[in-house]
């Protein structure tokens, strides 16, 4: 399994880069860390003509913090996130979440923004951003535009995103004392998830958010935060994401986790 | 801007175990193939190409990374090792290699060179990594022979004696 032949094109500047992307008509594609694209290419899901590679760019290797949010770049690694001195303090859903996110040995290259480009639906950083209600920053050769997570995703490894626009930035809602909770069931710890679910509270209750089920991430609020009528709340939200049948899991089994781990989640971060 | 065209080779140059490297290579060529077959060194291991199992494990700029998830090209100006950098020049196993051998924390060897440059990382990063640490850090990997066990054994002590908490026997026979 060998990918199929492309350029390289190691980018100097933003503006190279998105000039690149302008005039290839979605023939290119961005390389950062290279974690999810790479087995793409070689598996030939992807066979893009260039491949334009940011991680020399040191515009787009910062987190920085930006009012209510922290922005991370797009070449910031996972595990450079993860070592982040304040991640506690500002991003604690990023604490939980990222050490479920792939491997040491995946993480190391991985970028955040990459993970989001990706959009698998069973993926962890899509889901925290989700559940945080983040935005991503989307910049092409003319513009910059923002997009609300919730907007972003669109289905199976499908986003929002033009194919003439770089994922410039993730920006995640600092925590600000709201509570949160994370939990994974995966076959092995760091695979991909069977469902994963992410709470932070919120002014009017609680929002869970669920990956692995859909065909993307979702989040759902709720009030009622106890007794029956959050189960059967919990029970509706389980039967919306139409969860299917597939190799790994039963969609029975996977909305029975998402009852019972919404219920835990909710309860875990309402205490 | 440097765009390196498909079908030709272009210069690359970085360290390999503490050697310059300085040849050409095609922009799809995988870190795996450019170290096994154009450097001929063949301890690194190729097993699902996608990121799964491990066995290519190398170290890339003190961090433990999948080089069939990595381009030649992307470790332009890197410092890279593999598994051939953890015997001295004399081919004497190092600490971690001996206590591997000791514990029979390998079968058929094809996943160990990968899960011996997670562990090496791991220890160059944290002396006092313990065993929930050690079995993190090898969910990375895939092994069907040892059913892990004798690795996290192996991995417990070879911490212990990097620490200096034991003195080491000898054990080549």
């Amino acid at each position: 399994m060998k990918p199929a032949a492309f350029d390289y094109v190691r980018a100097e500047s933003l503006d190279e880069t998105l000039d690149v992307l302008r005039n290839a008509g979605g023939d290119a594609r961005i390389i950062a860390g290279g974690q999810s694209l790479m087995p793409m290419l070689n598996l030939r899901l992807a066979r893009p003509r260039i491949l334009v590679d940011i991680m020399r760019l040191k515009e787009l290797r910062r987190i920085e913090p930006r009012q209510d949010r922290i922005a991370v770049g797009a070449a910031v690694r996972q595990a450079e996130l993860l070592q982040w001195p304040s991640l506690d303090r500002e991003l604690p859903l990023l604490s939980l979440t990222l050490p479920w996110s792939g491997h040491v040995q995946t993480r190391s290259r991985g970028t955040i923004c990459g993970s989001i480009a990706h959009a698998d639906p069973s993926a962890e950083i899509p889901l925290a951003l989700l559940a945080l209600g983040g935005e991503i920053v989307l910049r092409s050769a003319s513009k910059r535009r923002r997009v609300a997570a919730c907007d972003f995703f669109l289905g199976v490894m499908a986003t929002d995103r033009n194919d003439d626009e770089l994922i410039e930035a993730v920006e995640f809602r600092v925590s600000n004392g709201r509570r949160c909770g994370f939990r994974e069931v995966a076959r092995r710890h760091g695979d991909f998830a069977i469902v994963a679910c992410a709470a932070v509270t919120t002014d009017r209750g609680v929002r869970l958010a669920v990956g692995g089920v859909a065909d993307r991430p979702v989040a759902r609020e709720f009030e009622t935060l106890e007794g029956s009528a959050l189960d059967d709340a919990l029970n509706a939200f389980a039967w919306d994401l139409d969860a299917r049948d597939d190799l790994h899991a039963t969609a029975r089994y996977r909305r029975d986790l998402v009852r019972m781990i919404g219920r835990e989640l909710i309860a875990e971060v309402t205490q | 801007m440097t765009r390196l065209a498909a079908e030709q080779r272009h210069r690359i140059r970085f360290t390999l175990n503490g050697e310059a490297v300085d040849r050409l290579c095609e922009p799809r060529m995988l870190l795996t193939d450019f170290i096994r077959h154009e450097i001929g060194a063949t301890g690194t291991h190729v097993g699902c190409e996608h990121g799964v199992c491990g066995a290519c494990t190398v170290n890339i700029d003190g961090q433990p990374a999948r080089a069939c998830l990595t381009l030649a090209l992307q470790v332009e100006g890197c410092e890279v090792r593999t598994v051939e950098s953890l015997a001295d020049k004399q081919g004497r196993l190092g600490v971690l290699q001996s206590a591997f051998r000791k514990h029979h924390a390998l079968q058929c060897g094809f996943c160990t060179a990968g899960i011996l440059i997670s562990l090496d990382a791991l220890f160059a990063r944290r002396a006092d990594a313990d065993e929930a640490e050690i079995r993190d850090v090898l969910t990375g990997h895939l092994c069907r022979c040892t059913g892990y066990a004798p690795i996290v054994k192996a991995a417990l002590e070879a911490a212990t004696e990097l620490r200096g908490d034991i003195s080491h026997e000898p054990i080549d026979a």
